[in-house]
């Protein structure tokens, strides 16, 4: 059941790459309307080095992994 | 000993995705980092430098200590306390041609009984005028596994980690991320010095431990999805879920939400996480007799627990590009941070209460995690 609902998910993923590739896609954000995206307080990673390490904390305290980009960092798990 | 998480982090690591097709910016980071809970205390500095060598060529280092010092649940219930040092470094290049950009990185850490080494590789492709971002990655670990009370004692873990990321711009005021990972691991997957705890109404305290064994393969499969708005007025609200399982049965669903403002030359942040999942199929708090079943597991991160986070910074930018240039410094800035982690645990009874068995209170943990590092950009 979990290994379906998985799928479902790469299923759609794959879909939603496949629709994009249908045709030319006119960029609907230009360049020039994209100030706000590029202020500083967008930037997903802003600090890799401390995003890093508290991604290694999680997994040294919880059994999930993986889904949220970025890495790095210590732990202590004994 | 600190566990094969380390490897797999850097793993895990190039399933980030790209936002445009240029490289990072110049930039050095050297942090102090102190996690301090639930009897471990760790702390040490990092060194993050990234430097661009021509137009194309991004090289990265990164040179990291862990310095531990434990007497956790998992140790006074079996165990002595110990001490335990772990460094660790990497090197990485990304090359930068047309919309494409391409990484790779190796990582090495060493500590007295632990030894992994990752190579990692990852490319992204810009689309559609910048507005999607598509990455792939593949990574390669080769862990060794020693014991630090018997040099002949070495086993090996083999991991190999898959990755699909799209970044993509929806409006003039909103990014998504959705990535997907599956990662599988072969070969030594528990922890040496643990142990599991079996009904033995032949002890005094009605139980006893014996080492715990794990399967010796895991694969795991995690989706997640990012969103950031910018907000009407300068400020930015971000949303993340994950979705995880794996074939140990454990399955994890994981949300944040996170808002940050800026003030002036201060940028603050605030966070709250929920983790929630269920316990591997081969975990028991407390096994009925020795050796019960053919895979057993008492370790906590393995069992069903419900987790929180609240998490306050302050990053304090007292160099920036207004033309007040200190050398050859473009920006700088100082940021500390704090974590707050409550673990609730659903099935994992605290042993040092000395309870009559069955009776015993279920085990909670508070971490107070601090980050504090200056960032410089050139």
């Amino acid at each position: 059941m979990k290994d379906r609902t998985m799928g479902r998910i790469v299923l759609a993923l794959l879909l939603l790459m496949g629709l994009s590739a249908c045709g030319p896609i006119e960029p609907w954000v230009k360049p020039y309307e994209r100030d706000k995206l590029a202020d500083p307080i967008m930037a997903m990673d802003s600090d890799a080095v401390s995003t890093a390490y508290i991604q290694h904390v999680y997994e040294a305290r919880e059994g999930a992994r993986g889904g949220e980009g970025g890495g790095g960092g210590g732990c202590g798990c004994n | 000993m600190l566990r094969r998480i380390i490897s797999t982090i850097f793993l895990l690591s190039f399933g980030s995705v790209a936002v445009a097709t240029v490289l990072p910016d110049d930039r050095t980071d050297v942090m102090y980092h102190l996690y301090d809970g639930g009897g471990v205390q760790i702390d040490g500095p990092s060194v993050l430098v990234r430097k661009k060598v021509g137009k194309s060529v991004s090289l990265i280092g990164n040179y990291y200590v862990d310095m531990i010092s434990s007497a956790s649940i998992d140790v006074v219930t079996t165990a002595s306390p110990y001490t335990e040092e772990r460094k660790q470094w990497s090197l990485g290049a990304d090359y930068l041609r047309g919309n494409t950009t391409m990484r790779v990185n190796y990582t090495s850490s060493v500590e007295s009984d632990y030894d992994a080494e990752t190579f990692a590789f990852s490319v992204s492709q810009d689309m559609f005028g910048a507005l999607t971002t598509l990455t792939l990655g593949y990574a390669l670990g080769d862990d060794v596994v020693g014991r630090s009370d018997d040099p002949d004692f070495m086993r090996h873990l083999d991991k190999q980690m898959f990755s699909v990321g799209v970044s993509q711009i929806l409006t003039k005021n909103l990014i998504t991320q959705l990535n997907f990972e599956t990662m599988t691991e072969e070969g030594f997957l528990n922890n040496p010095y643990r142990s599991v705890r079996y009904a033995d109404p032949g002890s005094a305290l009605g139980y006893s431990f014996e080492p715990e064994l794990y399967p010796n393969t895991r694969t795991s499969n995690a989706v997640g999805l990012r969103a950031r708005y910018f907000l009407p007025y300068r400020a930015a609200i971000e949303g993340e879920y994950r979705y995880f399982v794996d074939t140990w049965d454990i399955e994890g669903h994981t949300g944040s939400l996170t808002y940050i403002h800026p003030m002036g030359d201060f940028t603050f942040t605030g966070k709250f996480r929920y983790h929630n999942q269920t316990g591997a199929s081969f975990y028991r708090d407390l096994f009925s007799r020795s050796q019960a079943t053919n895979f057993r597991g008492r370790d906590k991160e393995i069992s069903p627990l419900t987790s929180y986070t609240v998490k306050l910074k302050a990053a304090y930018e007292f160099l920036n590009d207004d033309g007040n240039k200190w050398g050859f410094f473009k920006r700088a800035s100082v940021t500390a941070s704090i974590h707050l982690l409550h673990i609730d645990y659903d099935e994992f009874s605290d042993l040092t209460a000395l309870a009559p068995i069955g009776s015993e209170p279920l085990y909670q943990l508070d971490a107070d995690i601090f980050q504090v590092f200056v960032s410089f950009w050139y």
